[in-house]
């Protein structure tokens, strides 16, 4: 966009800071020519202009109210570098497709931000700009950090290799599965789901987001008979295991006290909630970086921002802040599964999880290129409505860095919950080896499923009872840049 | 008991036809493999002994494959496992693990409770086989 239809920047200072108001992009918060520093930090934004407003004036604002300006002119700029930290619209296109929403690219210089603190990042970025009369909608799209920024934060405590090394598996997803019912079940009875799918070979097993210290089942009683259920079935299969014990509490020091007692009962793994912020979670990070504590964000509740396209903040940003918080595991959908995700955008997220360095890519909705500065990588969750049957397109999707949850696929096993899980294991393992040997897992994995399931009985059952359900609706956050149909 | 730690412990042991296969799919990405051998499985014992070096600068999937069988004649009652690695930036570890021999008896292990004030728990994994032997004597 040539930017001729919006206001000029003023450039006398006299006029520029005489009291009244004056359009943002006359304020120097749009520069067509603005070239990107390597330590700028960048946002694109997609926006929806109320009629009538002038996009590149709407992007100007977004830049304006992201940064330094108010409504109207003051004076006390002046007494300032202004011109460094206002962060500058730099470019403005019109959505493909999409009448009336525009991507705007935004520079902010590296001064406006405080190490270390997504908070900060957030504060600034998507402060207050989302709440702006004259856009109708505005949505954060992506980011890009500057590497110095990014050397900022320590990532994540333990991130994948790491993991792999403390727990000694290799070479294969990890698996897991959520505990069913997730509200209402005693501690004890609890406690019989985990031992029988970790027994049954399932590498972790899960509480759900909204497992804290209800009535029906006190943390302590929890954390006892879980940890029991862990131990007893490492010691039954030789195997490292772990349970994601949720500590999200009212308040840090309760926080703090959950995740103690999980370390005092030698749990491998602790968990939290998205919806305990920023500064919660990069403090929960610290923790389990100083007791050696792999850490699993449940994202609970992002649906509400990220899912609608034309509002909200993109999952691939959620993802890139989280990994600088410090998070290990960050469930970032399955594609195939029951929740929303169109499947070249969730691998959008799974690079932004798991790359040293991630390449722009449109259609995966990569927007920038992100150098990760050596940070850890983060293994990716997919969890929600999967099951064994569709082992080789989670394979094919995914690869080997990600933790497969199957909870009513282990749990709802028509033979119990060990078999569920022997059925998920044996499918796993028969779905890598295979495509070790190099056959084409995504054309043949239903005939290699039923050749595994010949010997294994779990699996036979798993197949015939789950075989053919799939979730395919349209999902509403795809690419603006190619069609991308759901997986079947 | 079976122990499940590995790659592929859910599945038959492989035959050496199959084992080739993966060896070829490691040595095609680049990776070293090792041999390693054990007589005390505990899930925490990441110090296997070492039948030599990762084999860097063998690239040849029978002659891997001679290798462990050597090392399965040498010790054809322990655990053994072949091992690949990744030195890319990045990753630089253990990228796939199996075990290729094991004995035919697996005891397992004992679930070690020390109970402490309150209900709380210390727990340890003890097997049965170390206890009951010296190294080299186990199974």
């Amino acid at each position: 966009m040539d930017g001729t239809t919006a206001a000029s920047v003023i450039t006398d200072a006299r006029t520029r800071y005489s009291a009244g108001v004056l359009k943002y992009a006359q304020m120097g918060y749009w520069d067509a020519d603005y070239v990107p520093q390597a330590t700028d930090v960048l946002a694109l934004f997609r926006i929806t202009p109320q009629d009538g407003v002038d996009p590149i004036e709407a992007a100007a604002a977004v830049a304006g109210e992201s940064s330094t300006a108010t409504w109207t002119v003051v004076w006390t700029d002046r007494l300032t570098a202004c011109d460094m930290y206002r962060a500058k619209a730099y470019r403005v296109d019109p959505v493909p497709n999409n009448p009336g929403q525009f991507f705007c690219w935004v520079a902010y210089n590296l001064a406006l931000f405080e190490e270390g603190s997504i908070a900060n990042v957030t504060a600034s970025i998507i402060g207050n700009v989302f709440s702006f009369k004259p856009l109708k909608a505005a949505r954060l799209e992506d980011m890009q950090f500057p590497v110095a920024y990014i050397k900022t934060f320590p990532g994540p405590p333990t991130g994948i290799v790491v993991e792999r090394e403390r727990l000694d598996k290799f070479g294969r997803p990890l698996l897991g599965a959520t505990t069913k019912p997730k509200l209402g079940l005693s501690s004890r009875n609890y406690g019989r789901v985990v031992y029988e799918g970790l027994k049954g070979g399932l590498d972790f097993m899960k509480d759900d987001e909204n497992i804290n210290s209800q009535p029906f089942m006190h943390w302590r009683d929890r954390f006892l008979f879980v940890m029991e259920a862990v131990q007893r079935a490492s010691a039954a299969t030789g195997e490292v295991k772990g349970h994601y014990l949720n500590v999200t509490a009212g308040t840090m020091e309760e926080m703090y006290r959950r995740a103690t007692f999980a370390r005092e009962l030698g749990s491998v793994v602790i968990m939290i909630d998205l919806v305990v912020g920023w500064t919660a979670i990069q403090s929960m990070s610290h923790w389990c970086r100083q007791n050696d504590m792999v850490l699993h964000m449940h994202r609970a509740g992002h649906g509400t921002y990220t899912r609608q396209k034309n509002h909200g903040v993109s999952f691939r940003v959620i993802a890139k802040w989280l990994r600088m918080c410090g998070v290990d595991h960050l469930h970032a959908g399955t594609a195939v599964g029951k929740l929303e995700g169109d499947p070249m955008t969730v691998q959008g997220y799974y690079h932004v999880c798991r790359d040293t360095h991630t390449t722009a890519d449109l259609q995966r909705g990569l927007f920038f290129d992100q150098d990760w500065g050596g940070l850890r990588k983060v293994m990716p969750v997919a969890s929600g409505g999967i099951h064994a049957g569709q082992m080789h397109q989670l394979l094919d999707l995914f690869g080997d860095d990600v933790v497969l949850q199957f909870g009513g696929g282990t749990i709802g096993h028509p033979q119990g919950i060990q078999a569920g899980a022997t059925a998920n294991r044996v499918a796993l393992e028969a779905m890598v080896l295979a495509r070790n040997e190099g056959r084409d897992i995504a054309g043949e994995g239903p005939q290699i499923l039923q050749d595994a399931a010949r010997w294994c009985a779990p699996l036979r059952a798993a197949l015939d009872t789950w075989g053919e359900i799939a979730f395919n609706y349209t999902p509403t956050d795809t690419s603006d840049f190619t069609p991308t149909p759901s997986v079947s | 008991m079976r122990l499940t730690q590995g790659t592929f412990s859910f599945l038959p042991d492989l035959t050496d036809a199959q084992l080739t296969r993966q060896i070829d799919y490691c040595l095609d990405r680049g990776w070293a493999l090792a041999i390693e051998y054990t007589d005390d499985p505990h899930p925490r014992n990441i110090y296997w002994e070492m039948y030599g070096p990762p084999m860097f600068d063998l690239r040849d999937a029978a002659g891997i494959l001679r290798e462990l069988n050597a090392c399965r004649s040498t010790f054809p009652h322990h655990y053994i496992r072949l091992s690949a690695f990744d030195s890319t930036a990045g990753t630089e570890s253990v990228v796939l693990s199996l075990i290729v021999n094991r004995p035919a008896t697996e005891p397992g292990f004992r679930l070690v409770r020390h109970e402490e004030s309150g209900r709380t728990v210390r727990y340890g994994i003890e097997s049965y086989a170390v206890q009951a032997a010296p190294e080299g004597a186990r199974y």
